[in-house]
């Protein structure tokens, strides 16, 4: 308020044009400044979102506009097993990856938290599997999982004589499945480790202090002082970390590409093959769309852990 | 105020460890040995993929003879097949424009919608906050689709432009987070200052804002440049020939020929395009960490 106040007295000293003052009337540069932003995200995210939404009742395919169908894209996915085979791959993948991902990722963190020499650099290294892109770390988990010259099957049979044969890492479905939940979590335990490490550093090492003097063992410092203080940054790095891992593509389709024969197929690969190279665009925004009861459960869950911790967002956050 | 807490934290910790650590022997096995193995998972895709790229084909393919883990006589020669035989050079190019274009687009919007939500305070500018929030909860592998046909009709299909212009909308939710925890730090009087000395807005934002949050606008910039270099879903939809694609799409769409796979110019071509951003992380480890917790605490 008092700004306009000083607005108002400060203006008959300005001698600009026109356009300067058009510049400085407040909600002509609200709308400026929003615009960039909000006009990007406008035509390339919400109008595509409802797009998808209609492609999917609809059966076009590449080079043809299409027509309205209804539900039959979906009556049609629903009969189908490979279908629910990508709906149950992508559930299991999403809910195994996010628990070793969040395991391995909080240890990582507490032991971080450590006094340790190298720190910073530790904390570089850490971080790396998460800055170099997907695909290219896929490649090497890719050659790391080959048939032929695997390193884990030289490993296990030529050095530890643990196994007579090769392990058949992608051609076998449960194989190929675990691989790819184990590269997953690989990429994942970085961004877990160094969120939950910087949740780690805001608590306050007086609770520990008042801990120790009760008698408290380790355990119980990190089951009633660690834990709930953490609650709600893992609330949020869990949410980010099931929808991008629920909607992961790039992974699956550099090391498996869906097989063998769909074993390995996500929802998001399964869209792919059959809206891109596949043509059927209505089928496949069937698919993708089917992708978003999951999200939206993932993002109320979001909304209710921010809400019921205020601090998260309010002005006192430093 | 992080440092301080951190400097604190260090002090607890070590009185806690005299307190319940007696012996060096239990600190190695509980702290450090687990840490080993965590650096050495984490570190052995790299490791490998180094070797591969420098190991002759001999060595690669004859585990029997040759220890795996080592190389007895490197090699330039998937390098040199991949920078002078295939189209490399240029893929390398082509993602260098479009991370750099589509960065510069989104810190452009992404700077003037934090100032705006943050600073002008208008009525419901927490819902645009809330809605740019929310924008990027929306992963790629819903939007592709629908994209897809939108460039088609725009007449984008098979160009990079269409990246540039598709790139900021999962970058700009991501940087105007950043930028607008960035402003909420910086203290308000100094424009007000300003404003009583007759500064417009758009002075005050260029050369009082701006210029104190530059370290937040590093953040943004690189992280941006980061996310669009591994981008892929996108680039692997919309473009169709070679040379206009991305590194990561080319090397699995182009190098991959036939049934017998060339892991040593796969290995080369992932090594060479993970190493700008890897060059570009180490200069940057800091401001990286800090806009990684500093989107999460937001």
């Amino acid at each position: 308020m008092s700004v306009t106040a000083i607005d108002t007295w400060a203006r008959p000293r300005q001698r600009q044009g026109a356009l300067a003052r058009l510049f400085d009337w407040k909600p002509f540069l609200v709308f400026i400044c929003l615009l960039p932003a909000v006009g990007l995200l406008l035509v390339f995210l919400t109008y595509p979102l409802g797009l998808g939404i209609w492609l999917s009742f609809t059966d076009t395919t590449i080079g043809r506009a299409g027509q309205w169908v209804g539900l039959e894209n979906f009556q049609y996915l629903f009969e189908e097993p490979i279908f629910w085979n990508a709906v149950f791959y992508s559930v299991f993948y999403t809910a195994v990856a996010t628990v070793g991902k969040f395991g391995l990722g909080l240890w990582l963190a507490l032991l971080l938290n450590n006094h340790l020499p190298f720190k910073s650099i530790l904390r570089a290294i850490v971080l790396l599997p998460w800055i170099v892109p997907t695909v290219l770390s896929a490649i090497a988990f890719w050659f790391i999982y080959d048939t032929q010259f695997s390193i884990i099957s030289y490993l296990l049979v030529e050095v530890l004589h643990v196994r007579e044969t090769n392990i058949n890492f992608l051609g076998e479905p449960w194989n190929a499945r675990w691989s790819l939940i184990a590269a997953n979590i690989w990429r994942g335990i970085p961004f877990v480790a160094i969120s939950l490490l910087a949740g780690l550093q805001t608590i306050s090492p007086s609770l520990y202090e008042a801990a120790l003097l009760d008698g408290a063992s380790p355990g119980q410092r990190f089951r009633y002082i660690t834990f709930p203080m953490l609650l709600p940054i893992l609330a949020i790095v869990m949410t980010f970390s099931i929808i991008f891992t629920f909607t992961d593509f790039q992974l699956v389709y550099a090391i498996t590409r869906g097989g063998p024969v769909n074993s390995t197929q996500i929802m998001a690969t399964l869209a792919f093959q059959r809206g891109i190279p596949g043509g059927q665009l209505g089928e496949g925004a069937a698919i993708a769309v089917s992708m978003i009861p999951f999200l939206v459960f993932a993002t109320l869950f979001s909304y209710f852990a921010l809400a019921r911790r205020k601090w998260q967002q309010g002005e006192s956050n430093d | 105020m992080s440092e301080a807490a951190a400097e604190t934290k260090h002090s607890a910790t070590d009185t806690s460890e005299m307190l319940s650590w007696d012996s060096k022997a239990r600190r190695v096995v509980v702290l450090y040995l687990p840490l080993l193995c965590f650096l050495i998972i984490l570190l052995f895709p790299f490791y490998w993929m180094a070797m591969t790229s420098f190991k002759p084909n001999a060595e690669l393919y004859d585990l029997e003879n040759h220890n795996p883990f080592w190389i007895s006589s490197p090699t330039l020669s998937h390098i040199y097949h991949l920078l002078f035989e295939t189209a490399y050079p240029h893929w390398l190019w082509t993602t260098m424009k479009v991370a750099v274009a589509s960065t510069f687009l989104s810190l452009f919007a992404s700077t003037l919608a934090a100032y705006a939500i943050q600073r002008l305070r208008f009525r419901g500018s927490q819902y645009v906050g809330l809605g740019i929030y929310l924008a990027y909860l929306v992963p790629q592998s819903i939007l592709f689709i629908p994209l897809a046909t939108m460039v088609f009709q725009l007449g984008l299909f098979d160009s990079p432009l269409a990246l540039i212009l598709v790139y900021p909308t999962f970058l700009v939710p991501f940087c105007t987070w950043l930028l607008i925890g960035y402003f909420k730090s910086i203290p308000y009087e100094l424009e007000e200052c300003a404003l009583i000395d007759g500064a417009t807005r758009l002075q005050i934002l260029r050369q009082i804002t701006l210029p104190l949050a530059v370290p937040g606008l590093i953040s943004a910039g690189i992280f941006s440049f980061t996310l669009s270099w591994n981008e892929f879903i996108y680039a692997l939809a919309f473009i169709q020939s070679s040379e206009n694609k991305t590194v990561s799409v080319a090397i699995l769409t182009e190098l991959v020929t036939g049934d017998v796979y060339q892991w040593g110019a796969l290995m080369a071509g992932a090594l060479l395009g993970s190493l700008p951003v890897a060059i570009f992380y180490s200069f940057f480890v800091d401001y990286y960490v800090s806009s990684l917790t500093g989107a999460v605490k937001e």
